[in-house]
């Protein structure tokens, strides 16, 4: 200390007041900072920190609504949701992952597959959120779990509701599926609605009627904390389930024309026609949808799919055939409207035909011919040479425009996805597709109902109830009746009529089903294999598609030809005759004659339909 | 050594009963009563963040009860026996910090713990009275204001502890510590050039403190700059605290209402973020009501301070008392996103034994400055 300083209290005890004072105003200054910042956070700030926490508390969650379930005509169930159950785990209640995996894997199947998912699912999901390690179990494994559950605290069995398709094959090409919605599909959709929803109609009347199954979602607004855990549900808007629906379908009828069918490939199309009312519909083979719903695997997929006979594809919707001399009635009809021919005119028949100029055969399916031959006769032993005739003198477009007022060349508008169109050649449409002029010869082919031709077993079907209805066309359809069956109100499904009387006459009418009658039931009919033992009359046409062309002066034995490549055999027919109610079609692939093959199958159906008549 | 001068003895008789018996038990009214207040709203507030958990309230209060036992005590005590303990207190301090260094125990990635056997804790809490209270005596023994040597030697007292808890890692602590010993510098009426001096020795510290950082200490004073740019991260603290104070509005959510809270968005919310809790359930009418308490309690302690009969004790609860108000000041900056978040607890309020203990015997040093004064004259 370089100079002595005396300790002056009094001075010390003022400089010391100075400096709480200032100390006081700062500490003031700093309160007033703080409130300063409170009030920009509280009062200025207020509304978005108020959204923000808010938004940090609430979130919604949607609830999927039920799907409709689908009756047949009969209230028989086609289509339902079933509970089925899962293992779930919520991984905070387990202790010891790995060993409880493990465990639950001696009682039950876990197969890799299952758990390279569950293990994925564990990362990405939060710690309460149960995660599946199996889906599906049987009753055997819910039993097994059940028995062994108090051993697995936080491993649960969970239902859920999973679309079911009882009659199974039966089914699958006019219900179709339900499978997991894709992107691409989620576009089309209201993706709201469809938040809680995880499958959508892939095919059939599940695709078709998506909008009507599938109902409206429901909320619940929840409290969440910070981890999304659900503390409780604060407001609730219930979903509106699917409507039900019910077909016109008749589930006895779609087995008997099934069984009938056999181990064939092909379709059999039953129709009301005098409402338009799909009775049945079958394409075989068919598969089994319910693994769609769940998800197929890969491998039965592309078993499915690599299936020479085509179990997937939907022949009595899509499939293309040449409809062969099943379009004999109604280019007769075009042949007497359009006064080519007359109900007495004779051509008569050498067993080939041939244009002047051109050595080209056109052959009867009757090597001898059949003699002289009026238009019944045509029909009933289907004479190939009358055709040929005729259709040269009326020329394909006259034809042409005569046969789509059968609906043929059109799409017959089902309620179902993805029905074909199939081909009603015009000289307009080869020069428009192929950008070719039409050969005379064409005519001749085209008049038997080859050629160019194809048709859908629908179409026929769709013609056919034309035909039986002296021309009443009624857009086939599926859905008979919207709503639950529960519900009083019912909706009728209203399909269009229009009155096609004024396409043939009276006299035109009654002649072409007479001979179609006399093709099943006189001794020359081409179908008369089926008319024993009938209490009614059917009205009905064979027919014969070629698959393999054959050449000139060849002789087609079927038993050369490899099977696949045999004719196919179709059948139109209405019963009863006079007062028709059902109108069939049937296609039989490589079945070789229609009236062997395809005629016994529409007559196994119409007697089931005789014998046990629908409610309508 | 002991200074004989501020020989204290008690007067009886010339007060009323009331005053006798409280200056009897050396406790101040109004700094008890302003102190149980706040302690009460502490309580309130915890049973709320807690999501009403009784076990943290009895835990809570059995450390309150400790912590005005401690604060009874320690008032008792007069201030010159503090004074003649000061060197004692600062240099077993200095030792623990030392041994924390060496064979401390870590908790949540920090050393600050030290277990005896019986009782584990953090010498830091030792030095937050001891250098204060090392400070006032080194410089109460010379005239003020004190000499540039004086001041020299008064900062290495204050650096060498601040240093040593810096090093544990314990910002919070540190900085209170430094800010302690600072105000005793600052109340002792050390001239303006001197200041001003001191001012641009901590600038030129700052970046020598910013290296020796930890990472994570220098991402909470990233994160305090700019909160959003990791809003799941660092800053999420800050983000939710925020939502919470500013959902709170005028009146507040009401107790027990606060969703940030309840929903578990806000972290820490019985520790450090306690006040997000107080202030989304009462909003900013409560908030006021609660600065003004703090504020009293610091006018109270200023007060005193003015009042103290020798120098010792006037810059002892000077610095005191300020500290508390930084402690206060900090805690709420820091929630409300005004200052880096440097982990301090909200005093008296905030979940948590060891600096609770250590606060209430800092009012309980208060306490006896007061109720030990010598009465002069009527």
């Amino acid at each position: 200390m370089a100079r002595l300083r005396i300790k002056d209290h009094i001075r010390e005890s003022r400089t010391f007041n100075e400096r709480a004072a200032i100390a006081l105003a700062l500490v003031i200054i700093m309160i007033f900072v703080l409130l300063a910042r409170l009030v920009y956070l509280q009062i200025i700030s207020h509304e978005h920190f108020s959204t923000l926490a808010e938004d940090n508390r609430v979130s919604i969650v949607p609830i999927p609504p039920t799907r409709g379930l689908i009756y047949d005509r009969n209230g028989i169930i086609l289509a339902q949701n079933l509970p089925a159950f899962s293992l779930e785990i919520v991984p905070e209640r387990v202790s010891d992952m790995g060993q409880t995996v493990a465990a639950i894997g001696a009682i039950i199947e876990i197969t890799d597959d299952h758990l390279k998912r569950f293990n994925k699912q564990l990362q990405q999901k939060s710690a309460f959120r149960s995660i599946p390690l199996r889906t599906h179990l049987n009753d055997v494994e819910v039993a097994r779990f059940a028995a062994n559950r108090h051993r697995f605290p936080g491993v649960e069995i969970e239902a859920r509701l999973v679309r079911d398709y009882p009659y199974s094959h039966l089914t699958a090409h006019v219900i179709g599926y339900v499978g997991r919605i894709n992107v691409k599909e989620l576009k089309r959709v209201d993706a709201a609605n469809y938040s809680a929803t995880h499958h959508i109609g892939k095919l059939g009347i599940e695709k078709f009627y998506e909008d009507s199954l599938h109902g409206t979602v429901g909320f619940k607004n929840i409290e969440t904390n910070v981890v999304g855990r659900t503390i409780r549900t604060l407001e609730r808007t219930p979903p509106l389930p699917g409507r039900d629906l019910h077909l016109t379908l008749d589930i006895q009828l779609q087995h008997i024309a099934d069984k009938a069918l056999g181990n064939h490939r092909g379709a059999a199309i039953a129709i009301d026609p005098r409402n338009g009312e799909v009775l049945a519909m079958v394409s075989k083979p068919s598969y089994d949808p319910n693994p769609f719903v769940v998800g197929i695997s890969s491998k039965s997929y592309r078993a499915l799919q690599s299936d020479i006979d085509k179990p997937l594809f939907n022949r009595a919707l899509r499939g293309q055939y040449p409809p062969g001399s099943t379009i004999k009635p109604f280019v007769g009809l075009a042949g007497l409207e359009n006064n080519i021919v007359t109900t007495d005119t004779n051509i008569f028949c050498q067993g080939w035909f041939s244009l002047k100029g051109d050595d080209h055969k056109y052959r009867d399916w009757k090597k001898r011919g059949h003699g002289n031959a009026t238009l019944e006769k045509a029909i009933i032993e289907s004479c190939d040479v009358y055709f040929y005739d005729m259709s040269l003198r009326l020329g394909i477009d006259a034809m042409s425009d005569y046969l789509s007022h059968f609906g043929l060349g059109k799409k017959t508008g089902i309620d179902l996805p993805g029905e074909l169109a199939g081909i009603l050649p015009s000289s307009h449409w080869k020069r428009q597709k192929k950008g070719l002029p039409w050969y005379t010869g064409e005519t001749l082919i085209s008049g038997i109902g080859q050629g160019y031709n194809l048709t859908t077993p629908l179409q026929l079907a769709s013609a056919t109830a034309t035909l039986a209805t002296r021309g009443l066309h009624s857009r086939p359809h599926l859905v008979k009746i919207f709503g639950s069956r529960l519900n009083s109100a019912l909706a009728p499904v209203a399909f269009e009529q229009e009155d096609r009387h004024q396409i043939a006459t009276d006299e035109h009418w009654e002649y072409m089903v007479e001979a179609m009658v006399k093709s099943v039931h006189s001794i020359h009919g081409t179908a008369r294999a089926i008319s024993k033992g009938m209490s009614f009359k059917i009205a009905g046409k064979t027919g014969t598609a070629q698959v393999f062309g054959i050449k000139q002066d060849e002789k087609y034995v079927k038993e050369d030809i490899a099977e696949r490549l045999r004719d196919h055999a179709l059948f139109i027919a209405f019963a009863p005759a006079d007062k028709p109610e059902i109108a069939i079609a049937v296609i039989v692939e490589n079945g070789g004659s229609g009236g062997a093959v395809a005629a016994p199958v529409a007559r196994k159906i119409i007697d089931q339909y005789m014998a046990s008549k629908p409610s309508s | 050594m002991m200074k004989a001068k501020n020989k204290e003895y008690t007067q009886w008789g010339e007060r009323r009963q009331s005053r006798m018996f409280t200056r009897g038990l050396h406790l101040d009214i109004p700094l008890l009563l302003s102190i149980i207040i706040l302690s009460a709203v502490g309580l309130a507030i915890l049973y709320s963040a807690s999501g009403q958990n009784d076990a943290i309230i009895a835990r809570q209060l059995t450390r309150l009860a400790l912590a005005f036992t401690v604060m009874f005590i320690v008032a008792q005590i007069p201030p010159h026996h503090i004074q003649f303990w000061a060197p004692w207190a600062f240099g077993g301090g200095l030792i623990l910090l030392a041994a924390v260094l060496l064979v401390g125990e870590a908790g949540k990635g920090a050393q600050r713990w030290l277990d005896l056997g019986f009782f584990r804790f953090q010498p830091s809490e030792v030095m937050k009275l001891a250098v204060p209270v090392m400070v006032a005596w080194y410089l109460a023994d010379n005239p003020m204001p004190p000499t540039l040597k004086n001041l020299f030697i008064a900062s290495l007292l204050i650096i060498v502890p601040v240093i040593l808890i810096a090093k544990q890692p314990d910002l919070g602590t540190s900085i209170l510590i430094a800010s302690s010993g600072v105000f005793v510098l600052l109340l002792s009426g050390i001239r303006g050039k001197h200041v001003a001096a001191f001012m641009a020795l901590i600038a030129t510290c700052t970046p020598l403190l910013w290296f020796n950082l930890h990472a994570y200490q220098k991402t909470r004073v990233m994160t305090f700059l700019n909160p959003e740019n990791d809003p799941l991260g660092a800053g999420y603290h800050i983000i939710q605290s925020k939502i919470a104070i500013g959902s709170g509005g005028t009146y507040g959510k009401g107790w027990l209402n606060g969703t940030q809270s309840h929903l578990e968005f806000l972290p820490e919310r019985t520790t450090d973020f306690i006040f997000s809790v107080f202030s989304e359930e009462f909003g900013f009418i409560g908030i006021v009501c609660l600065l003004a308490l703090y504020l009293f309690i610091v006018v109270r302690g200023l007060y005193i301070a003015t009042q103290a009969q020798s120098t010792f004790s006037r810059l002892l609860a000077g610095s005191l008392i300020l500290t508390f108000f930084v402690y206060t000041f900090v805690n709420i900056g820091m929630v409300s996103g005004l200052l880096p978040v440097v982990g301090l607890p909200l005093p008296l309020i905030s979940y948590g034994g060891t600096s609770m203990v250590t606060m209430m015997a800092g009012f309980g040093v208060l306490m006896s400055i007061h109720t030990h004064r010598r009465l002069l004259s009527n």
